[in-house]
């Protein structure tokens, strides 16, 4: 929001210095983001009178004798402009001026003269013509006749003020506007508010052709309209245009001008229409049909729909409620009847056809943050008062107010001292609230600690205690709220829980395990799916889409990590990382049904990721092996198939009998698809380990329960054997376990091939280890199970034993 | 050898023994049960009667002197060889080894488990929430009406018309409590979406929520609790300020500002120029939104708090652009090792 300091001085007794009033209005939660001074890089430049002058023979140049009043009666300015003559009041900027264009003004030759000065244009002190008239003349800006002489340029132009732009809380919609503030600030400094003159006088006039009608009174709860005739088609005053081009609108003719002070000061918008262009001098209220058109006031066509609330005569349509008016009821030269439309609008359908068309505008953005009706009434009787004090057209008594039949009157709200008490953990005064609530236009009775308060009918956000113990502190100080560390409150058991310190302990093993933790944003393109090969019909492809993404780049909720973990690779790549070690433990998103009608499964993964010379599948193997390790788990791997993994170098993870996840490198095909450079594509082997961590944290020990010793000695037997190349270590220890339930525990120790072996054989050696709950394990006992294995692996596979 | 003999020689002898062998061969030369000591004990058999008690005395006597000499001798042999081992032994200390360096947390685990540390010793607990939230607990019951704007397409990423990627870890509060009872004291950490991205937003940031609903919980309860909270988190001398704000579920609501950790609250450039920061928003929980919940508001209220965790990584660790964050670069990364 932004307010002219003069302005708010017209409502208020302001007596302090804007950086004053800047901490003030923060203090009681009004946050000034930007104080800009108006008259900044414009000093010395004063109204100074040519009292003499001849031309400069043989240049375009004039000599001029400038009479500053008391900044010094004869200044010798040279100017090139042709416009001046002998008694003109101009803008003179003096030898050390500054101008808003970045000129300092020092002693000049100008040809073989020198010059002590320069008399400015509009154009060089930064003014159009809506600011001071002539500013726009091509030439030095000649200034009324009545220019005080030696008055600061600043001072003569009103420039000496100050442009507040304060943010102002969604709960606050009251202070969207001058008088909103004005009251804040009242409240503030406690001091009196001065309501802006609302009187005006109707003459008796009735116009009864004019008939408003409300179809949709939900949305358009209340609807004021006047008439007023014989306008003239004028400017507005200097004043008002200044102001309204200080906080950013243009000047265009005093009734436009008029609507667009009254939305700035008031907070009210207004519109006015063209009488003459309303079929039937009639305003109905109403939803647009489907398909239904419209030429709004910035000369485009807009298709709308039911969802758009219409401002219609008879036939047409002439305004886009609370957005924008229609360009066929525009206030032209040869307006002389206008209706005045002062209304409420619903701040949720406003936001919707704003937002829906494209189409921003003042109004809109005031009625998207809510109007009260107490504000509609004022916007009125403010707009009649500007039509009366500028004599722009003459008010009538055709007023017409089509309610929604809310109350006029005050809410009236009790509320207990003790419990504004209660909330602040501090006792204020009983005087003290009365007094705040006064200044904030409360009419407050006080009984028995029990506050009896009609509320203002702007403050629509006012319900409970607790809204008046935010106004009572805010304006009391926050300053005075005493710390205490939750003194009355029992004492509560915290930390984290089991699980969230376990996932604690994961991430920092893997930490110590040499690999960075990552965090990627959730989000993700559908075409990672082509890119990461997802066959078409696979169920990756079922996910929760955005309804209103910001990019297709991050337009689904991710259902496989990899996307994100290899992006975060390909971008280490491309920044000249070459050793990375990364994981990321964070959700997948993964639908019940489609179309999505309950929250989706949210799966916890944990992903690793890893490149570099010294990377391989074994040593992603090593790192996960290690895992399971510190978790006291167990896992195998099977191999497996993966659409975005080698074919070969592909192993589905298992942990007490259920599948957790897969891992692998990255396919030669994906890697391609890398934005990384060509040359180092060939040699760029990524792996990557995607874990159900939902899943595995429900394996892990629930509790450490310690086991006595059985006491009994175990065994232990190596085995040599020669074997199929394509037998797997994975299947041989699987088939050495089946042997004897002695058998707890098998580890390859060796494995080679030679050409000595064959072909297609290698030599593959283990080392089994024995163990029984009941008894010592004796070297029998081993014997007999060691026979065993020998006779499986060679029923199984054909396997001879080596010496 | 005479006694004499053995005493003399003995002596000498053992002057020239260096190492462990010849050390050895003394041994056997006198002590073994061949040896020279042996041999004089041997002779007593030759010895008259009555002076075989005298002889027995002496040759005992020479047994424990040349013993003792020995003893002597073996500790500083072995001692020589120990030396002489370590000596073989000493290695390059400054040689390279093989070995894992080793990966850390990332900023914004470290940051949220440094909040988390200083809650806990609160007694707060740690709830989570799911990402992906319905209307109900992500905005109505927390007192955000059908109208308001933070519901509008231009904050929230909507899924359907009534699922949405929660905007705010706030919905936490709801979840909590509607399984809870007071006294309650929660901490919600988790990640958040909104529809923004430039130097200071993120599509998907990360928030921690803190919610107390107990007897008698006061604004000034919200202030000291915080004081605790940006003293641990900043530095001891660090202060709050409160300051009016406005949020559907807190009433009142406040702005909280830390004073500025760089500048000590003079004004510097991070605090431009106004020695406060602001950290965090946070009020007195809307009775409203216990009420939702079925928590009777005329015995119990609350407060709450919710801080950007983002907000706090890059203003502890002066990161300047909050993409960087997401972008995980290892040179990035490796800076936070605690």
């Amino acid at each position: 929001m932004k307010v002219l300091y003069s302005w708010l001085k017209e409502y208020v007794d302001i007596d302090i210095q804007p950086k004053e009033l800047e901490e003030k209005l923060f203090s009681v939660g009004f946050e000034v983001e930007a104080v800009e001074y108006l008259g900044e890089n414009l000093e010395n430049v004063v109204v100074g009178q040519i009292t003499s002058m001849e031309h400069y023979e043989g240049t375009h140049l004039q000599i001029c004798h400038v009479d500053c009043g008391d900044k010094g009666h004869d200044h010798l300015i040279l100017t090139g402009a042709d416009n001046v003559f002998v008694g003109a009041k101009v803008p003179a900027a003096l030898i050390g001026a500054k101008l808003p264009c970045g000129l300092e003004i020092q002693p000049r030759k100008m040809v073989d003269m020198m010059s002590y000065g320069m008399l400015c244009s509009g154009e060089e002190m930064e003014l159009n013509k809506d600011w001071y008239p002539g500013a726009d003349v091509n030439g030095i800006m000649i200034l009324a006749e009545d220019a005080p002489l030696g008055m600061e340029m600043r001072d003569y132009l009103e420039l000496d003020d100050y442009l507040f732009d304060i943010s102002i809380t969604a709960n606050r919609p009251d202070c969207q506007s001058v008088i909103g503030i004005a009251k804040e600030v009242a409240a503030a400094l406690r001091k009196p508010f001065k309501a802006p003159d609302m009187s005006y006088t109707e003459d008796g006039t009735v116009n009864g052709d004019i008939s408003i009608e409300v179809l949709d009174k939900e949305t358009c709860p209340r609807y004021l309209g006047h008439y007023v005739y014989d306008v003239k088609y004028m400017e507005s005053p200097l004043w008002m245009k200044r102001r309204l081009i200080a906080v950013g609108h243009n000047a265009i003719n005093a009734m436009v001008d008029i609507t667009n002070y009254v939305l700035v000061e008031i907070g009210q918008p207004m519109h006015a229409f063209d009488l003459s262009t309303l079929e039937g001098s009639s305003i109905v209220v109403r939803r647009a049909e489907e398909g239904e058109e419209l030429v709004t006031l910035d000369e485009k066509n807009r298709v709308l729909n039911p969802n758009n609330l219409l401002i219609c005569d008879k036939v047409k349509a002439v305004g886009l409620a609370g957005v924008m008016g229609g360009l066929n009821s525009e206030i032209k030269e040869s307006t002389v009847e206008v209706l005045f439309e002062s209304a409420k609008f619903l701040k949720d359908n406003v936001r919707k056809t704003s937002r829906g068309l494209g189409l921003r505008s003042d109004a809109a953005a005031r009625f998207e943050k809510g109007i009260d009706e107490y504000t509609v009434e004022c916007g009125m009787a403010r707009a009649l008062n500007l039509v009366e004090t500028l004599g722009v057209a003459k008010i009538s008594s055709s007023h017409f107010d089509v309610s929604g039949g809310a109350s006029t009157e005050k809410r009236i709200i009790q509320v207990e001292t003790a419990k504004v008490n209660d909330v602040l953990g501090i006792v204020v005064p009983e005087e003290e609230m009365v007094k705040i609530l006064n200044a904030l236009q409360f009419y407050v009775e006080l009984n028995d600690g029990v506050l009896t308060l009609a509320v203002p009918r702007y403050r629509e956000d006012i319900e409970t205690y607790q809204d008046i113990a935010e106004e009572i502190i805010r304006e009391y100080g926050y300053d005075k709220v005493v710390p205490t560390f939750l003194d009355d409150a029992k004492v509560t058991n915290g930390g984290l829980n089991k699980y969230q310190s376990k996932e604690l302990g994961v991430k920092e093993y893997l930490c110590a395990q040499g690999y960075y933790e990552i965090q990627t944003i959730a989000m993700t393109a559908k075409t990672d799916f082509d890119m990461f090969l997802i066959p078409e019909d696979a169920k990756e492809r079922e996910v929760v889409e955005l309804l209103n993404p910001i990019t297709e780049n991050l337009s689904i909720m991710r259902t496989i990590m990899a996307p994100s973990m290899v992006k975060v690779i390909e971008n280490n790549i491309k920044n000249g990382n070459e050793e990375m070690h990364f994981f990321e433990l964070a959700n997948i998103y993964l639908p019940k049904a489609l179309p999505l009608t309950e929250p989706p499964v949210e799966k916890k993964i944990l992903c690793l990721g890893t490149c570099g010379v010294n990377e391989d599948f074994f040593t992603l193997k090593e790192t996960l092996e290690a895992f399971a390790s510190n978790n006291d788990l167990e896992f195998s791997y099977k191999r497996g198939e993966v659409p975005y993994l080698h074919p070969g170098r592909t192993a589905d993870v298992y942990c007490k009998g259920e599948k957790i996840g897969h891992f692998g490198q990255l396919r030669y095909e994906v890697v391609d698809s890398l934005n990384i450079a060509g040359g180092k594509k060939a040699d760029t082997k990524i792996f990557i380990a995607e874990i159900d961590y939902s899943t595995l944290s429900g394996l892990f020990k629930e509790a450490i329960k310690y086991v006595p010793e059985t006491g009994f000695k175990g065994n232990a037997r190596d085995i040599s054997v020669l074997i199929d190349k394509a037998v797997e270590c994975g299947t041989a220890i699987d088939a050495i376990k089946a042997c004897d339930e002695l058998i707890k525990k098998v580890s390859l120790f060796d494995i080679f091939e030679s050409e000595k072996l064959g072909a297609d054989k290698k030599s593959m050696a283990f080392n089994i280890q024995l163990a029984s709950a009941t008894c010592d394990v004796t070297d029998e006992m081993t014997d007999k199970v060691f026979e065993k294995v020998v006779a499986a692996l060679s029923e199984q596979f054909g396997a001879q034993m080596r010496v | 050898m005479s006694m004499e003999t053995i005493k003399t020689e003995c002596q000498a002898e053992l002057n020239l023994v260096e190492d462990a062998k010849q050390l050895a061969d003394f041994w056997t030369k006198y002590l073994s049960k061949t040896g020279e000591v042996q041999k004089l004990m041997g002779g007593i058999k030759n010895v008259p009667k009555e002076e075989k008690k005298a002889y027995g005395q002496a040759v005992n006597e020479i047994k424990t002197w040349v013993q003792a000499l020995y003893d002597a001798k073996k500790e500083e042999v072995d001692k020589k060889a120990m030396l002489a081992r370590y000596d073989a032994e000493t290695v390059d200390v400054t040689l390279p080894v093989k070995h894992t360096e080793a990966g850390n947390l990332h900023p914004l685990t470290c940051i949220k488990n440094e909040i988390i540390d200083v809650f806990a010793g609160m007694g707060f607990e740690i709830f989570e929430g799911p990402e992906i939230e319905d209307d109900d607990h992500n905005f109505t019951r927390l007192n955000v009406l059908k109208d308001h704007p933070s519901r509008d397409m231009q904050d929230t990423f909507w899924l359907t018309e009534d699922l949405l990627l929660r905007t705010h870890t706030s919905p936490g509060q709801i979840r909590v409590m509607d399984t809870e009872k007071p006294p309650i004291k929660v901490l919600v950490p988790g990640k958040v979406f909104r529809s923004d991205s430039d130097a200071t937003h993120s599509p998907m940031f990360s928030q921690m929520e803190g919610l107390v609903v107990d007897e008698h919980i006061t604004l000034c309860d919200l202030q000291g609790m915080l004081d605790q909270f940006v003293k641990a988190l900043f530095s001891d001398e660090a202060k709050t300020r409160l300051r009016p704000s406005y949020f559907p579920f807190t009433e009142p609501s406040v702005e909280v500002d830390v004073s500025c950790f760089k500048c000590g609250g003079k004004g510097c450039s991070l605090c431009k120029g106004t020695g406060w920061i602001e950290v965090l928003g946070g009020g007195i929980v809307n009775n409203k939104v216990l009420e939702n919940c079925n928590i009777d508001s005329s015995k119990y209220s609350g407060l709450a708090f919710g801080i950007g965790i983002e907000r706090i990584a890059m203003l502890k660790y002066g990161i300047n652009h909050m993409g960087k964050l997401f972008e995980n670069d290892i040179e990035f990364l490796k800076q936070f090792k605690a």
